[in-house]
Order: C-alpha cells, then structure tokens, then sequence
C-alpha cells in the first residue's frame, strides 16, 4: 500500500513540475511567476483544489506523442478569495509554451461547467503561444468551446481575465467576452494579429508592447480594465476586485463589516463646487468623501477619463459609481465615455450591484470626429443601459446637468429610484450663454441687453428647483450630507423589486 | 477702547488680531477679494467688506479700497497684520487724515526705518553696531587692502550693482583681497557694466536674532527678549524659536539695550522688530527695524505670556504699558513652524490646489506642553497662486528647549494635510536633525543640510523594524475584516495569518503575530529577512504591540513595549494599498509591504522596477494648460531656450531646456490640460 501512496506522490511532484525547473527558471527570468505560484497568490493559502492534474494531450502528429506533459499546459481547479469560492484555470508557459490543446481546452471547459452550475466566478490566469499548430483544428475546436461557455456564463456568474503574458490570435476573443480584463505591464500583450503580420499586410512596423501592450489598452483600446507593474501586484489587485462581486448573477453583492459612521458629514464638499461654472474640480474627492473608509476601486481610469467607473462600497456594500468627470473635457459625454460607462452599467445590473451617479455633465462633445463616429448610437448605449438597469439607482447632481446628457445621465425620466441636486445644480436645456443667443436671436448685437437676458436665464433656470418643482428632483441636498443622504437612499432602496416585459433578449445598439 | 476695528490682512494673521479683538469685545471688519470670497477670516469677522479682484494689487494693496471699507464700515482703527499695508508710511497717514487710528508705530518711525540708508544712519547715531564696512568706490587692489584691514579679516567683496552671488568673494587675507577685488571687478564689469566694487566685513555662520519691542505713546519702550530665526531658505524664514539657544543674557540685554534705543531714537511705539545678524563670537550687528507686528510673534507671546495684538490695540487706543521692563519674564521655550504650500520634493516649488484633507494637530495649553496653531485655512480652501505661500504657523511650547521640540514632533506627526504639496515633511526632518537639536544653527543650515535639496529621509533601522511590527498588526487586522465578507464557505475559511513578512525601505522583516491580548496589545516576535527564526529568535521575549488603528484612518498609534526595553510610542500617517501601507513618519515616506512569507518570496522574484529616465523627457511641473509650443520635433534646442509655455492658474510658466539637445518628440498639443509629469515633449 506504502508503494502506491508513494507513487501518487511521485506522479504529482512530477506533474507540478509542469515544464520542468530549467523552464521555470526562464519563466521567473523574464520576470513572470509559474502557473501554480500565481494561483497561490490569487487564492487563500492552502485552498487550492486542483482537477485533472494528469490529464495529458492525445496528439500523435509531429512526434507529439513523445512528450506528454501531466497537465496538458494549463493547472484547473477551485480555491477561495477571502473563504468565498472561485474556478480558476492559469496557463502554463513552461509547457508548450502554455498553447491550448483539445486536452487543455477541455480542462478549462470542465471548471468554467462547474462554476455555471454550482454559481462561483471564473478567473482565468492567460499565459499562452496560442493554438497547439501540431492539434491543427481539435485545437480551435478547443477555443470554440471555451467561447461558447463565457457566452453562457455571461451575466450568470463573473469572469475575470488576466493577461500575465501572450495573449494573441483567437485566443483573445475568451477575455474579450469576460466581464474584466487585467494586464500586467511589460510582460502581457493582447493582439488578433501580431507585429510580424501586420507588418507582412499593412506596411505598419510596430512593437507588440505598442501593439497591444498594457499601455495600449489602458488608455487607446480599452481593452484592458487596469494594469498593474508585476504578476504580485496585479494578483493581489484581482483579489481586491473579487471582493466587490458577487458570487452569481441570484445573489445580493457581498457585504463586511465597516469602520466608518453612515451619518459622516464632509463640511469641506459645501466648497468642493468652485463659484466659476467653468473652473474644474476633481470629481474623485466627492466619490472617495462618500466612500466607506474612502476606498474606491477605479476602473479603465486611463481611458475616458471624462467619466469615472468603479466600485465602492456604502455600509459594507459594493456600490457601482458612474461620475462625470469635470477635470477632462468638462466631463462631457462622448463615444468612448458612453461605452465605458454603459459596459459598466450593465455589469452592475447583472450582477444586483446598486448603481450610484455622480452628474457634472455639459452635454456631449461636438465635432464631425464623434458623429461620424457615431455618438448617435454609442450615446444610445448608455441611456439604454440605465433605463433597463433594475438595480437601485441613486443619483447626485453636483453641478451641470443640460440637455439630453441629463436624462441620460440615471435621470428620474429612466427610472432612477432617488434623484439628489446639490444646491449648485443647474438642470437646464443648456447653458445660459447658449440658450439666450437661440432665444434672443434679434439682440445679439446688443451686449448689454444680451447680458441681462443671460442674467435672467440663470435665476430661472442656473438652478435644481425648477427641476425640483417638477419632482424630477426628489430633493435638494446640503453637499456636506451626500454620504448620509445617499447611504440612507440605498438602504431604503434595499428589497427593490423592478419587473421589465418578456423579451428573448433586448437589442441595445451595439 | 475702540468699539470695531477693521483687519486690513487676510489668511492667518487676519484670524489671528480677530481673535484677540473678540475676545477684548472688539467688533471686527474683514476685508477681502474675490479669491477669498469664502475665506475663514471672512467668515470669522463680524462683518466683512469686499474690496476688489484677486491680485492684491487691486485689493489688499489698494489704499483708497481699503479706505472706502473702513468708511464703509465705520471701523474706528485699523490693523495692517503683516505684509500687504503694514508698512506703508502712506496708509498710515491716510488713515491719520481720515481720523481712524492705525493700529501701528508712527508714520515718521515707519519712514525712517523703511529706508535701508536711513535706518542704518539712524541706528548708527543711536549707538546700535552696524556690519563693518566701506560704502564709498575703491579704485584699486591696494586700496581694498587698506581698507581690509581696518575693517578685518575676512571681508566681503561685493559689486555695488551685484545680486544673485555673482560678483561677490570673499577674502580672508591681502591675497585673497587684491584677487578678489580684480576678480569681482571684472565679473561686475562684464555682469553688470558696471565695476563699482564695496567692502564690508564678512560675518562667519551668521545667525539671524531679532528683538521684540513695545512701545506706548507715553515714552514707555521695552524689549520682550529675542526670537531666533536662522533657519531660512532664500531669505524666506522656516522656523522661529524663542528664546534663542545662542544668547547668553549679557548678550541678550546688550542687544535688547541698543533696540530700545533705536526704537526711542525713533519715537517708537507699537510693536516692533530689530533685526540682528550675529556671528559666531557672539557680536551682533543692525540688520533692519520691522515697523509692525512680524509674522513670528506667537513664539514671544508663548515665553512671555502677553498677547501682542492686545497690547498694540491698547497702545493705540492710547493706553500705557501695564508693565516695565523688570515685569518681563521668559517661560520655557517656543517653536514654530511655518507651513508653506510649497512642496520640498520639487525644490520647494509652490503648490496651489484644494486642501483635500486639513486637519491640524488638537490645540493644547497644559502646564507642561503648548500646541498652537495660527491658520486661515480649512479643509476645502483652496491654496491661490495670488497671496504668500504660508497656510499656517504651528507653535509648540515647553518648559525647555528639548521639551518644546518634542512637543512639535507630536503635533507634526498629528497634521494632516492633503491635495497640495507642503514643507511639513521637511519641518519634521529639521526637529529630528542632530544638529537642531544641539541648537547649532545659522542662516545657511537649509543650504549646508540640504544641499541636494530634500528627499525624505529612511529611518534608523530600529524603527524600521518597529514600523515593521505595528504593520504587520494592521494587515492582520485588515485581512481578518476582508475574512469576515459574506457569502464564505462555511467551514472552509483560514483565518488570517499569523506569519507576516514586511518589507520597507529595501529591508525585509519576518513578524510573527500572537493572539490579540484583552486591552488590544498584540505579542510579537521579529527577526531580520524572510526566513524562519533562529532557535534564539524563536526563544527572545515577545514585544506588546498596540495599534490604534482601524481600515480607514489616517492615523496610528503604534506603541511598543517590551521586558527591558521600555515604551516607544509613533504617531505614523497610514495610507492603505493593497497589500500593505503607506506610512509616513517624522519626513519619511515608505510603502510597507506585508505580505505571507510565500508571497514575500514570490515577490522577490519580481523585477526591480527603474523609474523611467526623466532626464530625456520635458515635464509639465505644475497642473495647467498648455499655451503653445515654441519648438518642432528634430529641432535643435539649446540649454535655456524656451521650449513650452504653461498657463496655470492665470500664470505663464515658460518651460526651458535643461541642456542642448534634439526634439525628439511632442507629446501634447496647445490647449491641452496637462497633469503634474505630464510628457510634453522627448529629447533625443
């Protein structure tokens, strides 16, 4: 009996040594971690349960079937985050240079199967060459597979990509369809199609880091929802991440305990708007004087950065926050702005996670750039995203909220649960300035007259009440209280029930 | 007395005479200008007045605005604060002429001292030492030598047209006379076109130490003792402390002597500031009389007890001193320390945003310790490009010197401020410097100290590996909260862990963490690196570990006793990141990383990571806006040449090369928003 325990030890030491020490060494040489030491930082100590550890490829073409790897390029299993389950799959670049094989494809089918059905998110640490050429199509057959579980498992269960090395070719279509995507600097790339082609087709030379480096697509694709310098960093940031999702798309996101007053006043945001309607001010001091501990998690905050994303959490509970951001391009509305905000929009009301929104909003960029671009239907993106979102929705209106920005923007109009103005709230068609050279058209070469048309414009409507007057303002609130006021909107807002009509599914604009 | 006076300042030192005023029954005026709309000392006077845009030019400086205000409000005196209007024999007298009492010296005594010959005739005639010098043209290296002599080695040689230390030697013998006479002579021929050349004796390891004088329109002038103010940059005074640690009371009586004497010769009264410049053997000489209430004052008012603003309002309400000179008692020993929105990491650089944070130490008054604090500013303000710098003067008091530096350290290490760049790092360093300590200062302190500029500073290893443990009792305490989230598998959770591995300042800890005692102490063991622990350091005694501290504060308490060792107590500034902290700490600034020994491990692994080579790379230095870029990619650029030009804050910062080089290429377009570090353009 000894003899055989002995050998399963054996066969596992064996296994674990995926592609063998020298391979490791030049893993850790290009300074990336193994496969099985990124999921020992990405889960609690000692909660990893690994699956088909001695799966092995079934290839005979090309001499494959002289080296047959335990584990096939990819390590599959569950663990914990902070005691709450979670399938993983990390890929193994010490073994076939982490390419996916019909094996290695079924291994990641068979956790992401088990995570739909018993409702635990996926993460999947991607390190990989891409397809195994010698398994020719068993080996797109794989990707296929895999494809079609993050569709189903899309809105049922979150999915977390990272990318801790290549990522090229069809492979990148599996984290194009996940719910977050992280990079790590300088030694992940994402690309359909790599330097060398594109070089060969379009004349362009280019790196792969310029390509489809972190940098790439944190601030030019958005692609990627953050980066991070090195395999720890961003491991350790994933799990922060996974603390604000909740397991599956039935359950309420997660709470813990908190060590901050729900009542605390900030008297320093009765100063946060300055008297100038067109000087800037960060938008991120209110979203963090709101916070828990102020604690806020951003997401894509180098892309758009004209509108802020991210997670907060409000007496212990994630929170989604979409702001305006007035430090770039006044915070307008735009096509990059709109998309970004409206994927997030969406993940938050897939997964129940009450949505708060922050407007300074001028309206939408103008400019030949965005409508030839299509503003039209990527602004449509984000107002269909929060008129069908069911999650509760409170929203604070610092400062400007003109045009048809403002009902985009969770207005009352879109089913938004409590709509919050700030004493400085201007709800209008647009500015004063504008809306009297449309109205006052004839006095335009009257400066004096046209000055006190504008004077009179901004009494009347420089303000929340005529909205208020309305009710599409449920009530004006003192800065200093926003955190008590809105903490106390969510808990009101907390057994919310909102039903839409049976549909197969919606056809927002994509 | 009067029945409302109006403050003709702004900031601190307007909160400050209002306080006084206050609490004498005084009704107060503020005055203020578009930036200061929503300004604390606006909003602490009983009526405010508003006098024109944000330059001060047009404000704080416009005599007939301020006029019109005080008409306006009817305030029957006026005090002029510090800076802006303090000193300007003609407010002073407009305000004479329209029948409101400056609350202040003089006009003739402000005229005379305000002139820099005069004064220095004056102080000369009233038997005040001036510096040894030669005003008149010296033709040649023969005459400097003579005249040298007389005055004494060493000397220094100065052109007459000079400024910005070119054209200045100094010479501590004929031969280094006759060099540097001809040497500054043609510096200043070629500088300036103009080779006027003057001597005068050249004062080792000045110190800066000035004398408070009051005064009383009844011929009443006393002296209140000295301040010391040598630790300055570029002339701009950092830290004050009362009494100075350089006097001895001959010397201290000598100088109060001759500045009672000047002020007399003047026809003084209010309060006053003779400033002296004194040199290593203790001989002290006339530098400049300061015709009003100096910003330093608290540090005199906290070792002798008076209020200062009280007894000039006294004195201009025409009152007499309630005391002589023997009355005079100094009490312990005052510090204070300037808070300048200036940031130390970028050479001191003004900073202006929002204060995102503002939170002073608590002010105290025991018999032992005294925290002070004289502010304008509030958590929201906003710091403007258009006023002084200065956002606030923290004082400390004690019953002796070391006592007044440790009370500063605690209420430093208690200061929160946030959103801008701000010298309190600095201070703290200064209070910790051994040579500070000892008292051993000089005008030049901050350029001997600091000649690189600052950049923080590591703490002694001891510390470190307190830091180290106090660190590891946050980051259990921080994983046992992200533990306690809902929705765990029920039986399946490990606690948080006991072993932890810290890493700060490039140094490595192992801390290993006992059960949480009742009372909230926490028993630790540590040894140096990641490893497990020798038999002997397995086996040492345990160190208590108390942390005041919950996920969310800015502030901790760490407090460390052992057997033997005795209590060591830090107030740290605790920033959290993901996996470890933040801390900040007497000037040091360290990301503590506590990590589980696996992790540690892993994350040696890592590749150190170089700060990207700025050197090659035109940085935006201030948030603004970009006006225009005055070169093209592939140019040519030469050292000094305007490269770029930035609006920030209304300013126009023309951007130059550092050395010559070739534009590589231009990142940003006119009428950018560009963020601190911005890359506007790269060099070859």
């Amino acid at each position: 009996m000894k003899h055989i325990l002995d050998e399963l030890d054996r066969r596992r030491q064996q296994a674990r040594l995926g592609g063998g020490t020298a391979r490791i060494e030049a893993q850790h040489a290009r300074g990336k971690l193994t496969a099985r030491e990124r999921l020992e930082l990405l889960l609690d100590e000692g909660s990893f349960e690994e699956y088909d550890m001695f799966v092995a490829h079934r290839c005979t073409d090309f001499g494959m079937q002289e080296t047959r790897p335990w584990g096939d390029g990819v390590v599959t299993g569950w663990g914990t985050i902070n005691g709450r389950q979670v399938y993983v799959f990390s890929q193994d670049f010490t073994v076939f240079g982490g390419s996916v094989s019909e094996t290695h494809a079924q291994k990641i089918c068979k956790i992401m199967d088990m995570a739909l059905q018993n409702g635990a998110p996926v993460i999947g640490l991607n390190d990989s060459g891409g397809a195994r050429i010698q398994e020719g199509v068993a080996s797109l057959a794989g990707y296929g597979e895999v494809f079609q579980r993050n569709i189903m498992a899309s809105g049922v269960i979150p999915q977390i990509s990272v990318i801790m090395g290549p990522c090229a070719g069809g492979a990148v279509y599996s984290p194009a369809m996940t719910d977050f995507i992280y990079m790590v600097r300088d030694t992940s790339y994402m690309f359909v199609t790599g330097p060398d082609v594109v070089k060969t087709v379009t004349g362009e030379v280019v790196t792969a880091e310029e390509l489809g480096g972190a940098r790439t697509h944190t601030t030019r694709s958005s692609v990627a929802d953050a980066a991070f310098d090195n395999d720890v960093e961003t491991l350790a940031e994933v799990r922060r991440l996974f603390d604000f999702l909740p397991l599956n798309n039935r359950e309420k996101p997660p709470v813990r305990p908190f060590h901050d007053d729900p009542a605390r006043i900030e008297p320093s945001l009765d100063s946060l708007v300055p008297d100038s309607p067109t000087k800037p001010y960060d938008m991120k001091e209110l979203i963090v004087k709101v916070a828990d501990e102020g604690d806020f998690l951003e997401l894509q905050k180098d892309f758009a950065r004209n509108i802020i994303t991210g997670f907060i959490r409000l007496e212990g509970q994630t929170v989604g926050v979409v702001a305006n951001q007035p430090m770039v391009l006044a915070g307008c509305l735009d096509i990059d702005s709109a998309r970004k905000a409206a994927r997030f929009v969406r993940f938050c009301d897939a997964f129940e996670i009450p949505i708060l929104t922050l407007v300074d909003v001028p309206g939408f960029l103008p400019g030949t750039g965005q409508e030839y671009g299509g503003i039209i239907k990527h602004g449509a993106k984000l107002l269909f995203a929060y008129g069908e979102a069911t999650v509760p929705k409170v929203t604070v209106i610092t400062r400007k909220a003109y045009g048809g920005a403002y009902d985009v923007m969770s207005s009352k109009h879109l089913r938004g649960d409590v709509n919050y103005a700030w004493p400085s709230a201007e709800i209008a068609v647009m500015g004063a300035k504008g809306a009297v050279e449309i109205l006052y058209r004839a006095e335009l070469d009257d400066p004096e007259r046209i000055a006190r048309r504008v004077r009179d414009y901004e009494d009347r409507f420089a303000n929340p009440f005529v909205a208020a007057e309305r009710g599409f303002i449920d009530e004006v609130i003192m800065p200093h209280s926003t955190r008590r006021r809105v903490a106390r909107a969510f808990a009101a807002l907390r057994n919310k029930r909102a039903r839409m009509p049976w549909r197969k599914h919606d056809n927002i604009p994509l | 007395m009067f029945g409302k006076i109006l403050i003709a300042n702004r900031g601190e030192i307007a909160c400050r005479v209002m306080k006084t005023a206050r609490r004498m029954g005084i009704r107060t005026v503020a005055v203020y200008s578009d930036a200061d709309r929503d300004a604390l000392h606006v909003r602490m006077a009983d009526e405010a007045v508003h006098v024109g845009p944000s330059p001060a030019a047009q404000s704080y400086i416009a005599i007939d605005r301020i006029l019109d205000a005080v008409r306006k409000s009817g305030a029957e005196a006026v005090h002029p604060g510090y800076g802006f209007l303090s000193e300007r024999a003609e407010f002073a007298r407009a305000l004479d002429d329209a029948g409101v009492v400056f609350i202040g010296p003089p006009v003739a005594a402000i005229e005379a001292m305000g002139d820099k010959i005069t004064s220095k005739k004056l102080a000369a005639e009233a038997g005040v030492s001036t510096v040894p010098g030669f005003m008149g043209l010296i033709h040649d290296a023969e005459e400097a030598v003579r005249i040298a002599r007389q005055i004494g080695h060493p000397v220094m040689i100065k052109a007459s047209a000079g400024g910005g230390g070119k054209g200045m030697r100094i010479a501590r013998s004929d031969a280094e006379v006759r060099e540097g006479f001809q040497s500054s002579r043609n510096e200043a021929a070629a500088s300036f076109g103009d080779d006027r050349i003057f001597i005068e004796k050249f004062i080792e390891s000045p110190r800066h130490i000035e004398i408070q004088v009051l005064g009383d329109r009844h011929g009443n002038i006393i002296h209140l003792g000295e301040r010391e103010c040598s630790i300055q940059r570029r002339n701009q005074k950092v830290i004050e402390e009362a009494p100075s640690p350089f006097l001895d009371p001959e010397t201290r009586a000598a100088m109060g002597a001759q500045a009672v004497a000047l002020a007399r010769a003047v026809g003084y009264h209010s309060a006053g500031t003779v400033e002296f410049i004194v040199d290593r053997d203790r001989n002290f000489y006339f530098l400049e009389m300061n015709t009003r209430l100096q910003v330093e004052h608290p540090v005199t008012e906290l070792v002798t007890g008076l209020d200062l603003v009280e007894l000039m309002i006294r004195v201009a309400a025409g009152e007499a001193l309630p005391f002589g000179q023997e009355d005079v008692r100094l009490d312990g020993w005052a510090i204070e320390c300037r808070l300048y929105a200036e940031d130390p990491y970028r050479n001191f650089l003004p900073s202006t945003g929002r204060l995102v944070r503002y939170r002073p130490p608590e002010e105290i008054r025991t018999p032992r310790a005294v925290i002070r604090n004289d502010t304008g500013v509030e958590e929201g303000g906003e710091i403007s490009m258009f006023y002084d710098p200065m956002i606030a003067k923290l004082c400390s008091w004690g019953p002796d010197r070391a006592a007044a530096i440790a009370v500063m350290r605690g209420a430093l290490d208690a200061f929160e401020v946030e959103g801008i760049g701000h010298n309190l790092p600095f201070c703290q360093v200064v209070m910790d410097h051994p040579r500070f300590v000892a008292g051993d200062l000089s005008t030049a302190f901050i350029a001997e100290e600091f000649p690189d500029g600052f950049a923080g500073v590591v703490p002694p290893p001891a510390v470190l590996a307190d830091l180290a443990r106090g660190a590891a009792v946050m980051r259990r305490a921080v994983v046992a909260r992200e533990r306690a989230i809902s929705g765990r598998m029920a039986h399946h959770t490990a606690p948080a862990p006991d072993r932890w591995v810290v890493t700060l300042a490039g140094q490595a800890f192992t801390v290993d963490l006992g059960e949480e005692e009742p009372g909230g102490a926490v028993l630790t063991r540590s040894w140096p690196g990641n490893r497990p622990p020798t038999a002997e350091e397995a086996a040492a005694e345990p160190v208590h570990v108390a942390v005041d501290w919950l996920p969310g504060r800015s502030l901790a308490r760490i407090a460390l006793g052992g057997a033997g060792d005795g209590t060591r107590d830090y107030l740290v500034k605790v920033g959290l990141m993901t996996e470890g902290f933040r801390l900040r700490w007497r000037g040091a600034d360290l990301a503590a990383m506590v990590r589980t020994p696996r992790a540690a491990e892993l994350a040696a692994l890592m590749p150190e990571r170089t700060p990207p080579d700025t050197s090659r790379l035109l940085l935006c230095p201030m948030p603004g806006i970009l006006v225009s870029i005055a070169v093209e990619a592939g140019q040519e650029v030469e050292e000094g040449q305007p490269l770029a030009t930035v609006e920030a804050m209304k300013m126009e910062n023309i951007l130059r090369a550092e050395r010559r080089g070739r534009v590589a290429r231009i990142n940003a377009a006119p009428g950018d928003s560009l963020a601190v570090d911005a890359v506007i353009m790269e060099f070859e």
